[in-house]
């Protein structure tokens, strides 16, 4: 069974269709790339997988269990974590908050030990820090862990919020536009860093790119979208030649 | 590089706990043998309640990063249950008459933030500022036609239980607890709700639950406030605790700067003295008041205190490298 089933999924803005009848079928352990033209809905898309959208029609399945009408924090907890086209770092907390705050469901403790900081919250916390400072040094940031988060350079900050995804402990992980910004060298860098954590976390990762670069360096499977409806689906090399694509993309 | 030493664990206990002895044998010096004069002594309570609010609404404004504009309202309530307490109650030693006081002047204030909170938190920015100024009045409103409250005329003869030793234990309790939480799991998720609450609701946080909870520890402090103040001055009204005050509160929070619970401390107490070390000026008292806030703010806002924060943190490492040469 696949992972993540969606099917006939849309989502209408007053007269505006974004996404029309949108059909997505993810395997577990699988890299997948979602690519299209501005405005195709590829963002809208990771929206309504989040719950941050409510789908108009079409069902989302996670592991059999429908997502539509869950809440974001519902949806996360049930195992999809995200990163976002513009960064949404929690930008006065420290690096190592940030990633704390997304442990905040797998390492729990009770309010009152949060007040007082007794019976066994600093156990807990350690727990915290050792799981926190872990994923870090993947992304190897563990030398900031003390910063705030704004004073990160850009590429980092993009590398933060994988991380901070990745600590919600996902079965899949949405990256929405992750090497934006980069220059090749980062880029290089990320696919490397993405490839790992597939491989060491066993997760099953879904991400935007317009870098073909970068899209056809590490996915495995494409879908492509254009006008909120799918275009083509299948292998990268396949895909990105097909006619169909490269008119969407270029024109006639 | 970051020279700073950080205490931790054992030292850390310590340390604070050296700074609460000093500071208090301080205060007992001044207050026992009346090293200040009368109208100073009078301030003492006086500071400590509004240290307590301060504190307690820097959680609402400068974690949850929500506008409270109805925290005199909180504070209210906790004033009037109280004092109800302890002109109804009889017979217990005055001690535990005066705890159990306190205690239920902040759960009647931590409870209707929490009703309060439900409808009103799902609103943002303004909106909230605005209902939460609305609830303020309510509150007030609702206590100035109850007749159990006395009405307009309020409730007198209030037992004078407030000591500076309850107000100073209890102000640092509250400073403890607020620092507590921020560097905890509940705390974390009230700051990122603040810092980008789109992104808290992503990573797995219920942002509203959050939210109230947040209110409602401020309400609980406030609560408590009120109690300790009612307890005080022996006599209050309804018209003690209406927007004005909640905007003074407020005051201390922006400008002791959102989210530092040091910043609210000061600016409460330097702000509660201000205006009584300015009577002697007389008519022109609250405009030099109000041109005082000005120019803190300034200095707060145009990045002359970044500015200066700066310089010293330089020297400081200038001085470091020195001495290790």
């Amino acid at each position: 069974m696949a992972l993540l089933e969606v099917k006939n999924l849309g989502i209408s803005f007053g007269g505006l269709r974004a996404v029309d009848g949108v059909n997505l079928e993810i395997k577990e352990g699988q890299l997948y790339g979602l690519i299209g033209p501005n405005g195709a809905g590829k963002t809208t898309i990771f929206n309504l997988l989040t719950g941050v959208y409510r789908p108009t029609d079409g069902t989302i399945l996670l592991d059999g269990v429908p997502l539509v009408g869950r809440k974001p924090e519902q949806i996360c907890q049930a195992g999809v974590a995200r990163t976002f086209q513009n960064i949404r770092l929690f930008k006065k907390m420290t690096v190592l908050d940030n990633v704390k705050l997304a442990l905040h469901n797998q390492v729990r403790y009770s309010l009152v030990k949060s007040l007082l900081h007794l019976f066994g919250y600093k156990k807990a916390e350690e727990d915290m820090n050792a799981r926190a400072m872990e994923i870090l040094k993947v992304f190897e940031l563990d030398g900031q862990a003390d910063y705030l988060a704004s004073n990160l350079p850009y590429g980092k900050q993009r590398k933060l919020e994988i991380a901070r995804a990745l600590a919600t402990n996902p079965k899949l992980l949405l990256l929405d536009e992750p090497a934006a910004g980069m220059n090749p060298n980062e880029t290089e860098e990320l696919m490397k860093t993405i490839r790992f954590v597939r491989d060491h976390y066993k997760i099953t990762i879904l991400l935007i790119e317009h870098d073909m670069k970068l899209v056809s360096g590490i996915c495995e499977e494409l879908f492509v979208l254009n006008f909120g409806t799918e275009l083509a689906h299948g292998e990268p090399s396949a895909v990105l030649n097909n006619p169909e694509v490269v008119k969407a993309y270029l024109g006639n | 590089m970051n020279r700073k030493k950080k205490l931790s664990g054992k030292a850390l206990i310590l340390f604070r706990a050296a700074v609460i002895a000093v500071l208090f044998v301080l205060l007992a010096l001044v207050v026992e043998l009346k090293l200040l004069n009368r109208m100073m002594l009078s301030l003492v309570i006086p500071v400590g309640v509004n240290v307590i609010l301060a504190v307690s609404l820097n959680i609402t404004v400068g974690f949850l990063g929500e506008l409270s504009l109805g925290h005199a309202g909180f504070m209210a309530l906790g004033a009037y249950t109280s004092a109800l307490f302890t002109l109804n109650v009889k017979g217990l030693p005055p001690f535990f008459t005066f705890l159990l006081a306190l205690l239920i002047g902040g759960v009647v204030a931590a409870f209707f933030g929490l009703v309060i909170g439900i409808p009103v938190l799902r609103l943002h920015g303004d909106y909230l500022a605005i209902v939460t100024l609305a609830f303020g009045e309510i509150i007030r409103g609702v206590i100035n036609v109850l007749p159990v409250t006395g009405q307009a005329m309020g409730l007198s003869r209030i037992p004078q239980y407030s000591t500076y030793v309850w107000v100073f234990f209890i102000a640092v309790i509250t400073v403890l607890i607020s620092m507590n939480l921020l560097k905890s799991r509940h705390g974390r998720a009230i700051c990122a709700i603040r810092d980008n609450y789109i992104a808290a609701e992503a990573m797995g946080i219920p942002v509203t639950r959050f939210k109230i909870m947040a209110f409602a520890i401020a309400a609980f402090f406030a609560g408590v406030a009120g109690a300790l103040y009612a307890h005080n001055v022996t006599f209050i009204k309804p018209t003690d605790f209406d927007y004005n005050k909640s905007i003074d509160i407020l005051v201390y929070v922006v400008l002791g700067g959102m989210g530092s619970i040091k910043g609210s401390v000061i600016a409460a107490v330097v702000l509660t003295l201000l205006p009584n070390f300015l009577r002697s000026a007389d008519n022109l008292r609250m405009l030099l008041y109000a041109a005082a806030l000005i120019v803190i703010m300034i200095f707060n806002a145009g990045g002359y205190k970044a500015r200066f924060l700066e310089k010293r943190r330089a020297k400081k490492a200038e001085r470091m490298e020195e001495k290790e040469v």
